[in-house]
């Protein structure tokens, strides 16, 4: 079957979450393009999930993404709609196109909707007796031959693809939130993995314009196989400046502030954490200490944090839900406090004296936005790390250090088969979590 | 048509900023002022200048779209808007594209000329940011054939039509790269004369070096074949307003005459727009509304100390410096490259920033460029202001609706010389 032909009954389950809806979005604007090009194909797009609630918020997410997504393709669409003569202005155009989408989705509760599909999305809670549960669902009730493609960020493939016997008809596709505008898939296979489901998967890919970059399947995969050795060594740093008399927020403060401005990231190591959610970080080491075999990847003050139910995440309406830090607009404006409870603003003497422990910032230190833009980065960033290097401010120290670790973990993750090359954990990284340089540097 | 009956002349110039990407005030997701706004502080700019707003015979309001993008017609409604003066006092509308502000002049012009109105109020105003540019575009298209060409045209409709002339200019010529450098020079001299205007959409541009950002490799996939996104001019909100006024209606509003500057002559000139020119590589229409200005006012283009150039696209600036006569056929990039269009340049062109710098509140764009021409010849340009050239005492400004279809070339002389 060519992928063209699985597209014509495709299911997503768990389309009603942040990354399901997304992938709905990719799906179904694929979908109507090739309504256009093949006008008696009934094609269908099973848009499933349990929550109803979560259902009915599903189709006006949809359609404000499909219309963004057709205002930035006009192009095409406008080449798509050439032989159209009722339709003359972008705006028809773009209106016949989230149209066209929006009709081919089939919203439910009702999971055997998936049963005629040729492709299934699986994007739930990340929780394996759910996941083998659905899965297991599915292969009762869907052809032989239909192609899974899971978007765990954890679980091993072949975990899922050995408890169900789906022949290796399953493929980790670990798209990033949200799966609309970023552009990385990781794509996780292993050598039981079908070759045709691999390829198409790669097809489709590139269809969405996506850039794939493929991860061997060890739990974590490239993306969160660094991101949570990163956040583990940045909540141990937090240890360590207690140590030294900080209190919490303090230390949660120097070593956010350091990991952004001075390693010029787009967010700090815990605003990134409460952006992915704390409860998600916290899952994830939960699901990769099963499968390897490291007693570190934990941590006391995550868990206390999950105790006391501060999450981070987002609102429905896209904004950063207080964490490790509080926000505003979400902008950082003040520092959770566990031991009472409270946020602590980032203000006056208090982040004085804190910016004054860090220290000035070292010669050529620029905001991460600026530099992204900047056409020399290159060798500004390479004059920058060497003055960060010389430097001897506890701020440059503790990114020196944060710089190394990060640099550690690409490596590991190379050296254990993670990932084939450097090349591939940079551009996860790269793509995925908007670094302006891969942690395999010279720097 | 020859030397004017009666002298004319213009005189109490305002223009607002010009809002839009890249202003310090520009927030995308809030509310902003609508047409009213900009109608009534451009308006009101104008009337400060003068004793008694009682004294203005009529107004005229030229503007593109707002149609569509305000969902609003009925242009003279606004002129007694601007003060209760002007209530119950002619008033005209103009659209002619982007060449509406134009028409304008043109309109309060002919009044005094015909003696029906000693004081003319004339106006420009455009509100392009309540509408995305993807669906603004089928509205600017509307300069355009609808019916010819919209469907076949690019989605951003504008800019695929001026990618096709600089296409044919690299063709015709045999020389792209030179042209491409040209087009970002001519970018480049945009940037430093709007960072000089506080008025312009470019004023807080701080790019280290414009002419490189300039030199961008268009990308087709993403926009144009030919032409990136320097070498247009951004989506503009703004209001404009100067007075025109015979000699006894300068006596009038009190306004002594080294306050203004005479208007000689001007051009009209107006194209089939369900056709397009074989040739891409001459602005034939505004060749002909430029010849008949210079005619009119006796006057040769050398003869010319200032100029506002229509350059709502870098190439468009770039092929009319051929079409009016500055440069030779094909050698327009040569007189870029050359600095004769830079403001220390034999003749500088949009001191203020263009199109591409100031901005370009489409429908209003025409009325900007007298305002700014009267300004340099008035010494009231501030940081913008050139030295005019006691030889040369005159400006001339090219508005010109759609691709070369209606343009109104004005020629204006100093006054005391
Ligand atoms: N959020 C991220 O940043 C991110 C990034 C990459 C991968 N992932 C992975 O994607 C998957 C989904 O994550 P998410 O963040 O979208 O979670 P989410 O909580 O936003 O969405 C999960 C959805 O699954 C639905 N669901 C739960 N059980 C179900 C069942 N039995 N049948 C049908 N629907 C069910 C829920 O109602 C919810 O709508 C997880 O495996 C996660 O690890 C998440």
């Amino acid at each position: 079957m060519t992928l063209d032909e699985r597209l014509q009954n495709v299911s997503v389950v768990g389309a009603a979450g942040k990354m399901g809806s997304g992938i709905a979005v990719l799906i179904a604007a694929q979908m109507a393009e090739l309504k256009e090009k093949n006008p008696d194909v009934l094609y269908r797009l099973n848009l499933i999930d349990i929550s109803k609630k979560g259902l009915i918020g599903l189709g006006s997410y949809m359609k404000k993404q499909l219309i963004k997504h057709a205002e930035k393709s006009i192009n095409a669409i406008r080449e798509l709609y050439a032989n159209r003569d009722d339709l003359v202005e972008n705006t028809e155009m773009i209106d016949n196109f989230v149209f066209e989408s929006m009709q081919v989705c089939n919203l439910t509760n009702n999971l055997d909707a998936a049963r005629d599909s040729d492709l299934v999305f699986e994007a739930i809670i990340e929780d394996i007796p759910t996941k083998l549960k659905v899965l297991g669902r599915l292969k009762e009730i869907c052809k032989d031959d239909v192609i899974y493609y899971t978007n765990t960020s954890s679980v091993p493939i072949g975990l899922l693809d050995e408890k169900l016997g789906l022949n290796g008809r399953i493929v980790g596709y670990h798209f990033y939130n949200p799966p609309v505008i970023q552009k990385l898939v990781e794509v996780i296979t292993n050598d039981k993995t079908d070759e045709e489901a691999k390829a198409l998967g790669m097809e489709l890919g590139k269809r969405l314009r996506k850039k794939l970059v493929p991860a061997n399947d060890i739990s974590g995969f490239i993306g969160n196989g660094h991101f949570a050795r990163d956040g583990l060594h940045g909540l141990n740093e937090v240890e360590r400046l207690t140590g030294e008399g900080f209190s919490i927020p303090e230390a949660v403060y120097i070593v956010n502030k350091v990991s952004q401005t001075l390693l010029i990231r787009p967010m700090g190591i815990f605003q990134l954490i409460d952006y992915v959610g704390v409860d998600v970080f916290w899952a994830i080491f939960e699901v990769m200490r099963e499968h390897i075999p490291d007693p570190t990847l934990k941590n006391d003050l995550l868990n206390k944090m999950m105790e006391v139910g501060v999450k981070g995440g987002q609102n429905p309406d896209g904004t950063q839900v207080d964490g490790f830090l509080q926000y505003k607009k979400s902008r950082p404006v003040g520092v959770y406090d566990i031991s009472s409870g409270s946020n602590i603003p980032i203000e006056g003497e208090w982040k004085e004296k804190l910016d004054k422990y860090i220290g000035p910032l070292p010669e050529g230190c620029q905001p991460w936005r600026s530099m992204l833009v900047d056409p020399n980065k290159g060798q500004k960033l390479e004059r920058y790390f060497a003055n960060l290097r010389r430097s001897d401010t506890a701020g440059a120290k503790l990114a020196v250090g944060y710089l190394e670790r990060s640099r550690e973990i690409g490596q590991m993750l190379v050296d254990t088969g993670v990932a084939d090359s450097p090349q591939d954990v940079n551009d996860v990284l790269l793509n995925g979590f908007f670094h302006i340089y891969g942690p395999i540097n010279n720097y | 048509m020859a030397k004017f009956r009666k002298p004319v002349y213009v005189t109490a110039g305002y223009n607002t900023i010009a809002l839009g990407p890249g202003r310090k005030e520009w927030r995308p997701k809030d509310t902003r002022p609508g047409i009213e706004h900009y109608v009534k502080e451009a308006g009101m700019g104008a009337l400060n200048q003068v004793n008694d707003p009682a004294n203005i015979d009529e107004g005229v309001l030229g503007n593109f779209m707002m149609s569509r993008y305000c969902r609003q017609g009925n242009r003279p409604g606004f002129i007694p808007m601007i003060h209760p003066a002007l209530e119950k006092k002619p008033a005209t509308g103009t659209e002619g594209a982007c060449g509406s502000g134009g028409l304008a002049l043109t309109v309060a012009i002919k009044s005094i000329l015909a003696d029906v109105a000693e004081t003319v109020l004339c106006v420009g105003v455009e509100v392009q940011n309540s509408v995305k540019s993807v669906y603004g575009a089928d509205i600017l298209a509307g300069a355009g054939h609808y019916a010819g060409q919209r469907k076949t045209g690019h989605a951003h409709f504008f800019p695929g039509k001026f990618s096709d002339r600089a296409g044919f200019y690299f063709k015709k010529y045999n020389k792209p790269e030179a042209t491409r450098e040209a087009m970002a020079l001519w970018y480049a001299n945009a940037i430093e004369n709007a960072r000089l205007n506080p008025k312009a959409q470019e004023y807080y541009n701080d790019l280290e070096d414009p002419f490189a950002v300039g030199m961008t490799p268009p990308n087709p996939k993403a926009f144009c074949e030919n032409i990136n996104y320097y070498d247009c001019s951004k989506v503009t909100d703004a209001g404009t307003a100067l007075i025109f006024a015979s000699e006894e209606g300068l006596a009038r509003l009190g306004v002594d005459k080294k306050d203004a500057a005479e208007v000689i002559s001007y051009g009209q000139a107006e194209s089939d727009i369900t056709r397009t020119p074989d040739d891409l590589s001459v602005l034939w229409t505004t060749k002909a509304a430029v010849e008949r200005a210079l005619k009119d006012a006796n006057l040769t283009i050398n003869d010319i100390g200032v100029f506002e150039f229509h350059d709502c696209f870098s190439i468009g600036g770039i092929i009319a410096l051929e079409s009016v006569g500055l440069a030779e056929p094909g050698r327009g990039p040569d007189f870029v490259k050359a600095g004769r269009i830079k403001r220390s340049g034999d003749h500088p062109i949009n001191t203020t920033g263009g199109l591409i710098g100031y901005g370009h509140p489409v429908g209003a764009s025409g009325v900007r460029q007298a305002v700014d021409i009267l300004h340099q010849l008035t010494g009231k340009a501030g940081d913008c202001q050139i030295q005019i050239d006691p030889n040369r005492p005159y400006g001339l400004s090219i508005s010109m609706g759609g691709d070369d279809i209606t343009v109104i070339c004005t020629i204006y002389k100093k006054t005391g010389i």
